[in-house]
């Protein structure tokens, strides 16, 4: 039985079809038969849109790959030539954008480098279109544009903003091209393109669903008066839009000239077959590189919400809790799922499923598949589990999403270990990787720039983190982020021209880095000065109190985060005075030599990573603190030589040397380290042995730490993390107790946590507790 | 297709290799003979005879026995469990959960704080190197990190015969 609402549709799409030429998909079909087609006969066969051959290739190889090449080479040449249009450095200088070729009905063909996380959400901004009947209303015609950013759509975070074009050929859709950049401010309650203060859905940025913004490749009045009108930093916005646009009529153009020469039934086929020929791809790759099997790991990252100025639901202490199982099928395909994963929260750092399907695509073209065809194949060839209500799938529009890669990033570190626990099995020690860092802190703000306009800032210095060890080298220091392979920190003098914040220093952090037989890439400090600030504020958004990854086969994780901030300080009066002043990084909080070297009314040096906008003002200064990456193997195997080159090149302070690695060293005349190999082999020796006296059997222990369960001896954050799992997930629970043989009545409760629960909705225990 | 010898894969295990050599292997398409070779490799470097099925982890591997079980070893010769047991609970444990015991490791402020998180080290009993390193909220079940399917790789996917104890 229909209902009046689906009649009415009906009538009118009925109504347009009849007024127009009707539907604009292959064969008179709509876009939506096309889409629900794909998917039944690729569920069915197991294969691509049924292909269980591929004709065009397996007849005509060269041709086939001439227009791959062709295609691929299209898009990453549109993706260097637009981004030139952009001023923002974000885009320009990290080359935060990405473009991608879709078939008429949404799946990925060939995608540029950049931010390639986005394959997946342009696919659904479009899918989303399909879905809602935008071929009857608004309509989908030849040279339209649309826009979306809209994070419940499946977008990562809000700043991401999507340009959308169709492709016609004499009337019929044979695809869509998708350009995405990363916009440097979109509108948030706080200033900055991943930012803090927001908690819900309405304070997390203008968000655009899908919208019609132009009509025969011209923007519209109203689009660009209203939106130009609800962000700050409008240039960096309308330039971000025309690179967009550019390059997405650029691969356009170069389609509609591959469709000339080719023929329309020579590009259908080949869009097709290029999508099953990456899933078999992939499915070979993970024949060659894996070993079947199950491989479990887990991360967190902290929400120390208590005590910020957020809404009342909003303070609290929380803890991402991010579990994850990879299975490797024997038929090869590549299972992940997020099982136990806890509920989300009032914070901007959940996710979409989306965004983490979509993302791990990002991390495994690095690793488990790295070559250029980057399609919806692998998509086709891999499943995820990923549970409604926790903080990848909020089941409740009123999400914040802002800051998205908080949580993503640690989501993502224990998949690197996973996968290398399999490269190491089968001795590809080169791919092996311990994890990534957390790739963060955002340094963020905004109000009225040194030019009298109205500006918002993020620096992109973290897209030079460090990187996890692998099994044979050490992580590389300072110099990549797993989301952008670009991996460069920017350079001093282009942020300076952007930010009213002078650079006080640059410097690597020693002990960034997780210690191991091979060291996590070191991380470092910036620490900038406000200068030219006019009604400014500043916020940092980081991990802090937890460490994102474990580490790998004996390696300690990549150091936890801090920040550090000093407001109304006497830095003029130093300055004039040519007294010392805090320069270069914080390199031994222990012995923080900063604290002596300036004085202020506020200072802000803590575990409170997570900020929202404070005041900000010349004088004042604030830190980056990049993180490092995880280390792999036990420490006392690190060359004893090594350990003293870091010493000599500040990514291990001394006394380290030999509580960590065991290494007796001595200091030179001109301040260099050596290592006392003798002294060395003895204190190894003792370390060992000294373990042994500390250590107790694992099963001894799980008696004693079952005894604190028993009694509840955990901090409020930490029940309160176990306890949003629990709510959404009973194999979670079960998994849990069952480890530790708790009795049956053993429960941790959310309502008993005297936390708020608004907006807990899907919980397991409401009618039975 | 690329090919290395055993001398190549001894260097890759103990790290000498130069990064060009690296950055080679890591382009270039995986080289099919390469699990062959690394683990006569490694089996040549053991001082215990038990025929290696499977690398487990660095020092870590699960061995053949007579007997038909499949354990997980120690390259110092300390036998774990079985191998679809998980070899952390027949570890030793050091768990970092003050101030103090991070500050060992890590500088002041850089460590996790112990009301959010503990570092749990896992030594082998028998000769007391650190195999595994867990960041984990208190009452973490401990992680079982990998369970392989011996027989699908073996026989389904390499199509080798699975390594046997000699008479």
């Amino acid at each position: 039985m229909t209902t009046k609402q689906e009649e009415l549709t009906t009538h009118i799409q009925e109504g347009v079809f009849q007024q127009s030429r009707g539907p604009i998909g292959w064969d008179g079909k709509t876009l939506k038969q096309m889409r629900k087609e794909t998917d039944e006969i690729s569920k069915e066969t197991g294969h691509y849109a049924g292909l269980r051959t591929l004709p065009f290739k397996e007849s005509d190889p060269i041709r086939f790959e001439k227009i791959f090449s062709k295609l691929r080479g299209g898009v990453v040449h549109a993706r260097e030539t637009a981004k030139k249009v952009a001023a923002s450095p974000i885009v320009e200088q990290e080359g935060e954008l990405c473009f991608s070729l879709y078939t008429p009905d949404a799946d990925s063909i060939v995608t540029s480098t950049g931010i390639i996380i986005h394959v997946g959400t342009m696919g659904a901004a479009i899918k989303y279109m399909i879905e809602n009947d935008y071929e009857v209303n608004p309509g989908i015609a030849d040279k339209d544009i649309f826009c979306n950013n809209d994070n419940h759509v499946g977008n990562v975070h809000t700043c991401d903003v999507h340009t959308l074009v169709p492709i016609f050929w004499e009337g019929e859709l044979l695809g869509w091209v998708g350009g995405v950049t990363h916009v440097i401010d979109t509108g948030a309650s706080s200033p900055g393109s991943m930012s803090v203060g927001p908690v819900n859905r309405y304070e997390d940025g203008y968000q655009v669903t899908c919208r019609k913004i132009g009509q025969n490749d011209v923007l519209s009045k109203d689009w660009l008066l209203e939106s130009t009108r609800s962000v700050r930093a409008v240039k960096y916005w309308t330039l971000d839009e025309k690179t967009r646009v550019a390059g997405c009529h650029m691969i356009r153009d170069l389609v509609l000239d591959v469709i000339k020469e080719e023929g329309p039934d020579v590009y259908k086929s080949f869009i097709r077959e290029i999508i099953e020929d990456g899933r078999r791809g992939f499915v070979n790759q993970v024949k060659t590189m894996l070993v079947p099997g199950e491989y479990r790991g887990v991360s967190f990252v902290d929400v120390p919400f208590k005590d910020l100025p957020v809404h009342d639901y909003a303070k609290v202490n929380s803890i991402m809790h991010s579990p994850s199982k990879i299975k490797v099928h024997k038929d090869a395909k590549l299972e992940i799922d997020f099982e136990g994963t806890n509920r989300w929260g009032w914070h901007s750092f959940n996710a979409t499923p989306v965004s983490i399907t979509s993302g791990i695509w990002v991390m495994l073209s690095q690793t488990l598949a790295p070559n250029d065809r980057i399609n919806d194949g692998a998509y086709y060839a891999s499943e995820f589990g990923i549970p409604l209500g926790s903080w990848l799938n909020p089941d409740d529009l009123r999400s914040a999403h802002a800051n998205t890669w908080h949580s993503l990033v640690a989501a993502w570190s224990p998949l690197w270990r996973g996968l290398s626990r399999s490269y190491f099995a089968r001795g590809y020690l080169e791919e092996v990787n311990a994890g990534n860092a957390h790739t963060t802190n955002w340094l963020q703000g905004g109000g009225i720039g040194p030019d009298g306009e109205l500006h918002a800032i993020n620096s992109f210095e973290c897209a030079a983190s460090g990187v996890g060890a692998s099994a044979v080298k050490d992580g590389i220091s300072h110099s990549a982020a797993l989301w952008n392979p670009e991996g460069d920190m920017g350079d001093m003098e282009i942020w300076e021209m952007l930010e009213p914040l002078v650079y006080l220093g640059r410097q690597i952090l020693p002990g960034s880095g997780g210690a191991g037989k091979y060291r996590g890439g070191s991380g470092w400090q910036s620490l900038r000065l406000g200068w030219g600030t006019n009604d400014w504020t500043m916020f940092v958004a980081g991990s802090g109190h937890m460490a994102t990854d474990c580490g790998l086969m004996g390696g300690y994780p990549g150091a936890a985060g801090y920040r550090y901030s000093a407001l109304d300080t006497d830095l003029k009066e130093r300055f004039a005075k040519q007294l010392p002043f805090p320069q270069g990084a914080d390199v031994d909080p222990d012995n923080a030599e900063w604290d002596t070297v300036i004085e202020a009314k506020t200072i802000h040096r803590d575990r409170q990573t997570v900020s929202t906008e404070e005041m900000f003002k010349d004088y004042d200064v604030i830190m980056n603190y990049l993180r490092g990456g995880p280390g792999f193997g036990d420490a006392l195997e690190r060359d004893p030589k090594n350990v003293a080159e870091d010493i000599n090149a500040g990514y291990v302070l001394p006394r380290y040397a030999e509580k960590v690695y065991g290494v007796a060293v001595k200091e030179g005349k001109y301040g260099e380290y050596t290592a006392d190999e003798a002294k060395t082999i003895k204190l190894r020796a003792q370390i060992r042995k000294d373990r042994a006296k500390r250590s107790i059997p694992a099963k001894e222990w799980m008696k004693q730490e079952k005894e604190r369960i028993l009694n509840k001896e955990a901090s409020p954050q930490v029940q309160h993390m176990y306890a949003g799992s629990f709510a959404l997930s009973e194999q979670f629970t079960d998994e849990f107790k069952g480890f530790w043989d708790l009795p049956k009545e053993w429960m941790v409760y959310e309502e008993d946590l005297n936390v708020p629960t608004y907006g807990a909705h899907i919980n397991r225990f409401k009618d039975n507790k | 297709m690329a090919k290395y010898n055993k001398k190549k894969i001894g260097e890759l295990i103990d790290g000498t290799l130069e990064f060009y050599e690296l950055k080679d292997m890591m382009s270039s398409h995986k080289d099919p003979e390469r699990f062959g070779t690394y683990m006569s490799v490694l089996q040549e470097r053991v001082t215990w005879d038990d025929p290696i099925i499977l690398p487990a982890g660095l020092h870590l591997y699960i061995v053949q026995k007579a007997s038909g079980d499949r354990i997980v070893k120690c390259d110092c010769g300390h036998e774990f469990c079985d191998y679809k047991d998980n070899w952390k609970l027949h570890a030793n444990i050091y768990v970092r959960d003050t101030e103090e015991k991070m500050n060992e490791i890590y500088p002041k402020l850089m460590a996790p704080d112990t009301d959010w998180q503990v570092i749990r080290e896992y030594y082998c009993p028998g000769c007391d190197t650190q195999l595994e390193v867990e960041a984990v909220t208190p009452w973490y079940p401990i992680i079982k990190d990998f369970e392989p399917d011996i027989d699908t790789f073996y026989n389904e996917w390499l199509k080798i015969p699975l390594p046997t104890v000699k008479a």
